[in-house]
């Protein structure tokens, strides 16, 4: 066991042989990495390589059988409560109330994350003009095309400024140039200093991030910027690295 | 950037007023949704109505054939008090004790009245007057009640006849329904459709809606928030408590003002009651959103599970003391036969609140059980 003070100081997120056994599988094993702050950080994987399971652990939505991690500096197991309040985190179901309309979602969220009464209202105008959604304020939810609810849960989960926002699959069912202007809201947010965790299939994102992590079978096979891995590799993109790692594959799909 | 430190400490009013926000949040989904506005606002009177009128026991305007070989004073006035009543219509008078099962096989009349023969006579001397009430037993509930009906004008009868003196002393047993003297069954129905739509709204709905954040991915959300999952939870039975204490009120004032069953007792602790059950209703659906992932296993158990025991077992439709043991136990752990009967006991018998002190008890340590169990059942964490 590691203690606190040796976290490096610029890591916002260090695992340690993280690992969850669901009976006799498991789902991830003996993982290792760090983020650094403001980094991109994507977490690539076939459906079932474990990275949703990975995440859920470092959100607190599900305990680790063994080994240790630390989010924004705070132990995973027993620090819960502090990670809750800096981070945001959108799944892979984007989780608006279809039901409510657009301020009334933003008023929630905003709400539960405890961004103070008086800057809701303020902070809900600037996000709608920033998104271009000035007219569809008072619209429910269920109106609005999926990348627009896509780009609006994002905005929704890093409302209240967290240290570090969770994205599990965000951009499912969208095709690519949607993805590509949902980028863009992320590379705003990782300016703004927010470090970006993200899990996807779409080859494409893996382009978009600082660094990428590839999993397969619950474990780590590959860790580095995109263009390292494509040169070690010697793949001509990511698509190509990602189907080189991945035939290692023993598992299927769950 | 901002300082969080600052901003993300809850503190008690913060709390307070995002439970506040909650709840309207709440209030949004239900009335936003027309299907739960049917439910919650449609469905208790059309459950009365049609408890009420379609589902009567009441037996109004029966056919009923005579056979009469005496053709008397009292054969007479017998068949004439039963024609002037409501419940019975002569239909035709039969020429031979023969045509009793004809008119019985042709479906034309409900029961039939066979005389014996010099009926006054018989009557007047002490012999054998008889009469003879035959009904169609494929119905047994309605050929009850109309027998008895019947039974008693005769009986009514035969109390006149004893007045002035024609007939020598006789015993007759006097049949008198206390409570519900004219057999209202509104009654008996009120009481049982209270139980069942407090436990449907409180128990399905609010499972239905917990299941619904789960199956849409914004109960995860919420749990990975800071908002401490008793609120979640809480926020969720609020909206129910207050719809549900205003259909108690919409099903009060049917009842009394268009039924016409009266509060008898003391209408305040006929409300304490009803509060508590409600408790134990809205402690049901968070102990059954606890253990289901879907809206539609929610409804199915809240169906299944509740609303078939309430209505079968609670003695609501049939009385619990003619069933076998085994499930006379098990509506001794339905909360609706308790509340049921301490609303009967209340509100139609008009008793003190010392008579509700058993039901009362039962249901306040099923309420503590209930909630409990669904607290501690409750996941933080979802695995």
């Amino acid at each position: 066991m590691i203690s606190k003070t040796q976290i490096p100081e610029d890591k916002v997120i260090v695992a340690r042989d993280l690992t969850k056994k669901f009976g006799n599988f498991t789902a991830v094993d003996h993982l290792s990495f760090e983020v650094g702050k403001g980094e991109i950080f994507g977490f690539l994987g076939a459906n079932g390589a474990g990275k949703t399971t990975a995440m859920r652990m470092l959100c607190g939505l599900s305990k680790q059988t063994s080994g240790e991690a630390w989010v924004a500096g705070y132990d995973i197991a027993r620090e819960t409560e502090k990670i809750k309040r800096c981070i945001g985190y959108m799944s892979q179901k984007f989780a608006l109330y279809e039901d409510l309309k657009v301020w009334e979602n933003i008023r929630l969220y905003a709400g539960i994350y405890g961004v103070p009464e008086k800057d809701i209202a303020g902070r809900t105008d600037d996000l709608l003009k920033r998104l271009g959604f000035e007219a569809e304020k008072q619209a429910l939810v269920k109106s609005l095309p999926l990348g627009w609810k896509q780009k609006l849960a994002f905005s929704v989960a890093i409302f209240h400024e967290p240290k570090i926002v969770f994205l599990d699959e965000p951009t499912g069912g969208v095709d690519p140039a949607v993805r590509r202007q949902f980028w863009e809201l992320i590379y705003q947010a990782a300016d703004r200093g927010i470090t970006v965790f993200v899990t996807t299939h779409y080859m494409d994102e893996a382009e978009y991030c600082n660094r990428v992590s590839i999993m397969v079978d619950g474990h780590i096979e590959a860790l580095d910027t995109p263009n390292n891995l494509k040169q070690q590799l010697e793949a001509k993109n990511m698509d190509d690295v990602f189907h080189q790692l991945a035939r290692k594959a023993k598992r299927t799909e769950q | 950037m901002n300082d969080f430190s600052n901003m993300t400490k809850p503190t008690a009013k913060g709390n307070w007023i995002f439970f506040m926000a909650f709840v309207r949040k709440e209030f949004h989904h239900i009335f936003r949704d027309k299907m739960s506005m049917l439910i919650l606002l449609v469905m208790p009177i059309l459950m009365l109505i049609l408890f009420g009128y379609a589902l009567n026991t009441e037996v109004k305007n029966s056919k009923v054939a005579v056979y009469d070989p005496s053709q008397d004073e009292a054969t007479r006035a017998i068949v004439e008090k039963l024609q002037v009543n409501d419940y019975f219509v002569l239909h035709r008078m039969l020429k031979s004790p023969d045509e009793v099962d004809r008119v019985f096989k042709s479906g034309e009349v409900a029961m039939v009245v066979v005389f014996s023969e010099h009926f006054y006579e018989s009557l007047v001397h002490g012999g054998k007057a008889q009469i003879q009430l035959i009904a169609d037993g494929t119905d047994p509930n309605t050929a009850n009640t109309i027998t008895t009906y019947a039974s008693t004008i005769i009986n009514n009868y035969q109390q006149e006849l004893l007045k002035t003196g024609a007939i020598p002393y006789q015993i007759t047993p006097e049949v008198k329904l206390l409570y519900n003297p004219s057999m209202v069954a509104a009654y008996n129905f009120v009481p049982g459709v209270m139980g069942m739509i407090i436990l449907l709204i409180c128990a399905m709905m609010t499972s239905v809606s917990i299941a619904r954040e789960k199956e849409n991915g914004t109960m995860e959300i919420l749990l990975v928030s800071p908002m401490k999952p008793l609120y979640v939870i809480l926020s969720k039975a609020v909206p129910y408590f207050f719809l549900s204490v205003v259909n108690l009120i919409t099903i009060l004032l049917i009842s009394v003002f268009v039924m016409g069953v009266p509060v008898a007792g003391s209408l305040f602790w006929l409300i304490v009651l009803s509060l508590l059950y409600i408790f134990v209703s809205l402690a049901l659906g968070l102990l059954i959103s606890s253990v289901v992932n879907s809206q539609m296993a929610a409804m199915l158990i809240s169906a299944m599970g509740l609303m078939m025991p309430v209505m079968l077992l609670s003695g609501m439709l049939f009385p619990t003391e003619n069933m076998p043991v085994a499930l006379q136990a098990l509506s001794d752990i339905i909360p609706a036969r308790w509340y049921i009967i301490a609303v009967k006991k209340i509100m139609i018998k008009g008793l003190s609140v010392g008579s509700i002190l058993t039901e009362l008890a039962i249901l306040g340590s099923m309420a503590i059980v209930l909630v409990t169990v669904s607290l501690r059942n409750f996941k933080i964490r979802l695995e």
